[in-house]
């Protein structure tokens, strides 16, 4: 069970949930959850392709999932998964 | 001469002193008027520092595209809004709003300017207040670009990170609280509010374009704190109502257009007028993104995310049309995007 930030831009979407605990494995199932639950995230969140928008940076804990294993990162039941807008060019 | 208005007088008398000719001196004119008018000002020698700051604002030239975009009869330009203070747009703003506080005495030794940004109007109150020994705090969203961070430091700004989930909607809510606080301690510029942030492209940008393009048929550019598309148009539509406007939003609230608002999900800025545009255009950052490597590929040129995203929204319209001449914005160039730009040229 791991617990997703929900940046406050797309609360709208998430009937103003901040955090959602979701039962996963990896990111890629949380990200698949989600979106399930609340589809106005899909195009958010996910291109046409089915990745994560370039531009979308997700975290798991500290880190970039980029820098782990992406959508393949493991996740367990005290993993916080934060979704952060790339504002100013940052990518970090 | 019959009797005038205060204003009028030193309007006139302005114009003598400066042999104006025209609208075509119009930011020389302003500025001259508002410095004949200052009151007092607090901060030593701060009266011809303002004077030669005003000379670095401001005039910005144009480019247009040739290996882009080729059209008969449509033209589509852009004012290269980096070559001015601070290597941004936002030195027309800055520098306005942090006037007209010192004019008024809102700002004065004793009081800090405080403000939130998401980076550029930060750099350009930094450049400002350090030259005239302005002490500035500034909330800063923790994800801001790493170049941001670092710039802002160096020229001794104290910096308040916000949460990265918030956005700029976080730091305003932050230097909102801050200021009430602490009023006596903060002057509080709000950009988002600031009535002079609109006015310093109605004085500025709008005057400059009808002076290097009179024949323009249509302003486009992004929305952010909205200064920049209300007073530019505003005095665009004052000149001529039938120049047609259109605003530019990211189609998803979770944009790399740094500076731009997806206003549905966001804090609406006060100055916002949503009457004034006459179409509003949605841009993905993935356009933004290809845009930046078209620029690079056929132009030899490096934008930023929001300076391609406006360039995107120009040639959207430009394609629309048998007829005109377009022009756009680009607030600033690639120089405080360096990770982004490797990643997307490499």
């Amino acid at each position: 069970m791991a617990t997703v930030i929900i940046p406050t831009p797309l609360r709208k979407f998430t009937n103003q949930t901040a955090k959602l605990n979701v039962d996963a494995h990896t990111v890629g199932e949380v990200i698949e959850k989600i979106t399930l639950d609340y589809p106005e995230l899909k195009k958010h969140l996910l291109d046409s392709q089915g990745a994560v928008r370039s531009f979308v940076n997700i975290f798991s804990g500290d880190d970039d999932i980029r820098d782990l294993e992406k959508e393949k990162t493991s996740v367990d039941h005290s993993t916080i998964i934060s979704i952060v807008p790339a504002i100013a060019g940052g990518l970090h | 001469m019959s009797a005038c208005r205060r204003g009028e007088y030193s309007y006139i008398a302005i114009h003598k002193r400066n042999n104006y000719k025209g609208p075509d001196s119009g930011a020389l004119f302003i500025f001259n008027m508002f410095y004949q008018n200052t009151k007092s000002i607090a901060f030593p020698g701060v009266k011809e520092k303002l004077a030669s700051l005003q000379a670095r604002i401001g005039n910005t030239p144009l480019i247009s595209f040739p290996n882009i975009f080729r059209k008969d009869q449509v033209m589509v330009y852009a004012k290269q809004e980096w070559k001015q203070l601070s290597g941004s747009v936002k030195a027309r703003a800055a520098f306005a709003i942090v006037r007209d506080a010192l004019e008024r005495g809102q700002l004065h030794p004793g009081k800090i300017l405080l403000d939130a940004t998401s980076g550029n109007t930060g750099i350009a109150y930094a450049h400002i207040g350090k030259f005239l020994g302005i002490p500035m705090t500034l909330c800063l969203p923790e994800n801001a670009s790493a170049e941001r961070i670092e710039i802002l430091r160096s020229l001794d700004v104290k910096l308040i990170l916000t949460s990265r989930f918030e956005g700029t909607d976080g730091a305003q809510e932050t230097a909102r609280a801050l200021a009430e606080n602490k009023p006596d301690q903060y002057f509080y510029a709000d950009q988002y509010k600031n009535e002079n942030n609109w006015k310093a492209h109605y004085e500025g940008t709008g005057v400059e374009i009808l002076r290097q393009l009179p024949g323009i048929t249509h302003f486009v550019t992004g929305l952010g704190t909205t200064g920049s598309f209300i007073g530019t148009g505003r005095r665009l539509k004052k000149k001529d109502p039938a120049i047609r406007l259109i605003s530019l939003q990211p189609d998803n609230p979770l944009h790399g257009m740094e500076g731009w608002k997806h206003l549905e999900t966001a804090v609406v800025p006060q100055i916002y007028d949503p009457w004034l545009a006459d179409e509003n255009l949605e841009i993905s950052t993935e356009e933004a993104y290809e845009m930046i490597k078209t620029v690079h590929d056929k132009e030899g040129l490096i934008l930023s995310p929001s300076s391609a995203a406006n360039l995107v929204g120009a040639l959207r319209v430009a394609s629309q049309i048998e007829k005109g001449i377009v022009v756009t914005l680009l607030p600033d160039n690639a120089d405080k995007y360096g990770e982004l730009i490797k990643k997307l040229l490499k």
